[in-house]
């Protein structure tokens, strides 16, 4: 089976700062892998570059099967993305945000699927509620909800748990377990190892533009990824 | 950083010497002008200082389409640098234009077609190095500057000929004109196509500088960059 | 044009035109700025019944040149706000149909404030505005200005100057719209020969044309990262 994304040699650069520098990155079908690092490292440069939202200077990327930049409509098919920023509209009910993104990708039986939607991340009976008023948590939950509503393959988490408390974190905990146990692959950001040990099957450290390391997650405890990491952490 | 290359220099000297040249058989060679008098000198340097400005607002168009064609960052320090000298000369054909305008029409502006447009196209160049301002990423400046350059290339000839439908008073020199046509002697001609022949040089010159500067900047950035690293 | 690129331009609009009937701030900001506008107008032009007929053209157009630029930014600005953008960006349908869908949504918007502050004037100033000619300009005039300003905004949004900057780039650019729909209206309300008013119009669609087809290219380039 090939793999679900294939990164090798990505560069990215910003005017004349190297951000990605030559980055080797593969996720296996059905993978989750936590993608640690320290602000600034580029994971979320590395992110919107697998989200087709950047371009690549130099190398070659693969997301379901296609490459990227070329292909990205029929990546963009197949891809899930949640960032730290809902993606969502205020003034929109939870339904109508749903339905509005449901109509861009063209989702079949759009009602039962936004019912469905909708129980999975808990928030059936807020349907009606703008978007506006509801708490930091609930627009993650909402978030997660209109990426998973076209059914994608493959799904790019950015920092899920930015701005969450601990309720609100651990409902998210649950959401994102559905998310995997359904057979997706999915990549996450983040920057406390704690939060990812629980769901993640590999852990992938980025720092100074490459990935640094990559533990299983069998080989997590009897590995010496945590003080790698500090060690990244510290810069 | 490198030297002048030769040619640049050769060009530097070509160029002051031409100035020099042309701005002599404008007071010397060229006859005064029967109706307007002495002023009407100022014109052989206002319609050449003006075809400089529109040789830069051509280019700067045409290498804006160039850029977002092929994402070469080469394009976007050229489309400034064209943008920024048509800027400059546009602004002296205008005050030429102006202080001509004083005892020709008896007003310091007349809202003449020509000169409005180049009044409107300095807002634009305006409005364009604001824009860049405002953008740190050196890829999304050059994008939207290139964008926004083929959107007053655009603009600026439909902005001119609807101006043109207002009555106009500018003398028409070349082709066909009304009773406001300026009648030139042979010598005013030859003055007039010399002067533009030095102001294109002078161009460029102009702009193979600027084009320079904008490479050293770069190489200042880059080290820059070495450094923190 | 597939099916599922006009679902996507049609979604864009309905999700605006959705979020506006709810909020209202956009329409009402624009409104009760066009007001003030026209308020202002009589103080300092003084409007006496011989000017009005003469400049009633060109105080229209700048009352809906200037409340557009507010509609612009603020629509542009809700794209911005919680990362909408991005999750445009994200579905598998050319980024031009994001482009009309916010063009259409903000035309929608200017004509709506036209609507209103048509019949406005024509009550405040005593003139009779209701020329079919002169409806067609406005809607003329609005398009160019809706069609450049919509892309304008998408690239302004993403400066550091962000709103501020919006009219600056948009008026320049939009000269010829503005000089012709005022030349046009006034010919319509002073009763000008026709001959008079087309290379007016003919201006207008011209402009139109190239801008909506210029657009439509360069969109991509104001979006993409």
């Amino acid at each position: 089976m090939s793999p679900s994304i294939e990164v090798t040699r990505l560069v990215k650069r910003f005017g004349l700062k190297n951000v990605l520098r030559g980055l080797d990155f593969q996720v296996q079908s059905g993978e989750f892998v936590a993608l640690l690092g320290p602000n600034g490292a580029g994971k979320t440069t590395f992110l919107r570059i697998l989200a087709s939202l950047s371009r690549p200077t130099l190398g070659q990327v693969r997301v379901a099967g296609h490459r990227l930049p070329e292909q990205s409509a029929a990546v963009r098919r197949r891809l899930g993305v949640v960032s730290h920023l809902p993606l969502l509209y205020g003034d929109l009910t939870a339904e109508e945000n749903l339905q509005f993104y449901g109509r861009m990708y063209g989702v079949p039986n759009l009602n039962v699927r936004i019912q469905e939607v909708l129980d999975m991340v808990g928030l059936s009976t807020r349907r009606r509620d703008l978007v506006r008023t509801f708490s930091r948590g609930m627009q993650q939950r909402l978030a997660i909800g209109r990426a998973v509503l076209h059914d994608p393959d493959v799904m790019l988490f950015d920092e899920p748990y930015t701005g969450l408390d601990q309720d609100a974190s651990e409902m998210l905990d649950s959401v994102l377990k559905n998310v995997a146990a359904a057979g997706r692959t999915v990549v996450m950001t983040s920057h406390d190892l704690a939060r990812a040990e629980d769901l993640a099957t590999r852990f992938d450290v980025l720092s100074r533009g490459v990935i640094a390391a990559s533990v299983t997650r069998t080989d997590l405890q009897n590995s010496n990824l945590l003080t790698f990491y500090k060690q990244a952490l510290a810069g | 950083m490198s030297p002048q290359p030769r040619l640049l220099h050769v060009l530097n000297i070509l160029s002051a010497l031409l100035l020099a040249a042309g701005t002599l058989m404008v007071f010397w060679y060229a006859p005064v002008e029967r109706v307007m008098g002495a002023v009407q000198k100022l014109f052989y340097f206002h319609v050449a200082t003006a075809w400089v400005g529109m040789i830069g607002f051509i280019i700067a168009a045409v290498v804006a389409i160039l850029y977002l064609v092929t994402k070469d960052l080469k394009w976007d320090a050229i489309n400034v640098a064209a943008v920024e000298i048509s800027l400059v000369f546009f602004f002296i054909a205008i005050v030429l234009g102006s202080i001509w305008a004083r005892p020709a029409w008896g007003t310091w502006w007349t809202w003449e077609p020509r000169l409005t447009t180049a009044a409107i196209l300095e807002m634009i160049y305006l409005a364009y190095l604001l824009l860049r301002q405002g953008i740190e990423d050196p890829e999304r400046r050059a994008r939207f500057g290139a964008v926004y350059t083929i959107f007053g290339g655009l603009s600026v000839p439909l902005t001119f000929v609807s101006i043109r439908l207002f009555r106009t008073i500018h003398p028409v020199i070349i082709g066909a004109g009304g009773s406001e046509k300026m009648n030139m002697t042979g010598d005013m001609v030859v003055t007039m196509l010399f002067n533009i022949a030095v102001f294109s040089v002078i161009f460029i010159t102009l702009f193979w500088h600027r084009i320079r500067l904008g490479q050293f900047a770069e190489q200042v950035e880059r080290r820059k960059l070495q450094l923190t690293h | 044009m597939s099916t599922s690129y006009l679902r996507a331009i049609l979604a864009v609009t309905w999700k605006d035109l959705t979020a506006e009937l709810r909020s209202r701030e956009l329409l009402s900001a624009m409104l009760v700025f066009s007001v003030l506008v026209l308020l202002i107008f009589y103080f300092a032009l003084e409007l006496d019944v011989q000017t009005r007929s003469e400049i009633t053209a060109g105080a229209l157009w700048v009352t809906f040149a200037f409340a557009g630029t507010l509609g612009l930014n603020r629509s542009m600005a809700i794209e911005k706000d919680r990362g909408c953008l991005d999750g445009l960006l994200l579905v598998p349908v050319d980024r031009s149909a994001i482009y009309f869908g916010k063009a259409l949504s903000n035309l929608a918007f200017m004509l709506a404030v036209e609507a209103i502050v048509l019949p406005l004037y024509s009550i405040m100033y005593n003139v009779n505005l209701f020329y079919p000619g002169l409806l067609g300009v406005t809607l003329l005039g609005s398009v160019g200005y809706t069609a450049v300003g919509t892309l304008l905004s998408a690239m302004s949004v993403q400066t550091r100057t962000r709103d501020v900057l919006l009219p600056i780039l948009l008026f320049p650019v939009i000269i010829p719209v503005f000089v012709a729909a005022v030349k046009a209206s006034g010919g319509f309300l002073n009763g000008a020969e026709w001959s008079e008013i087309i290379p007016w119009v003919n201006i207008l669609l011209v402009y139109d044309v190239i801008f909506i087809a210029v657009a439509f290219m360069v969109f991509d380039f104001v979006i993409e990262e």
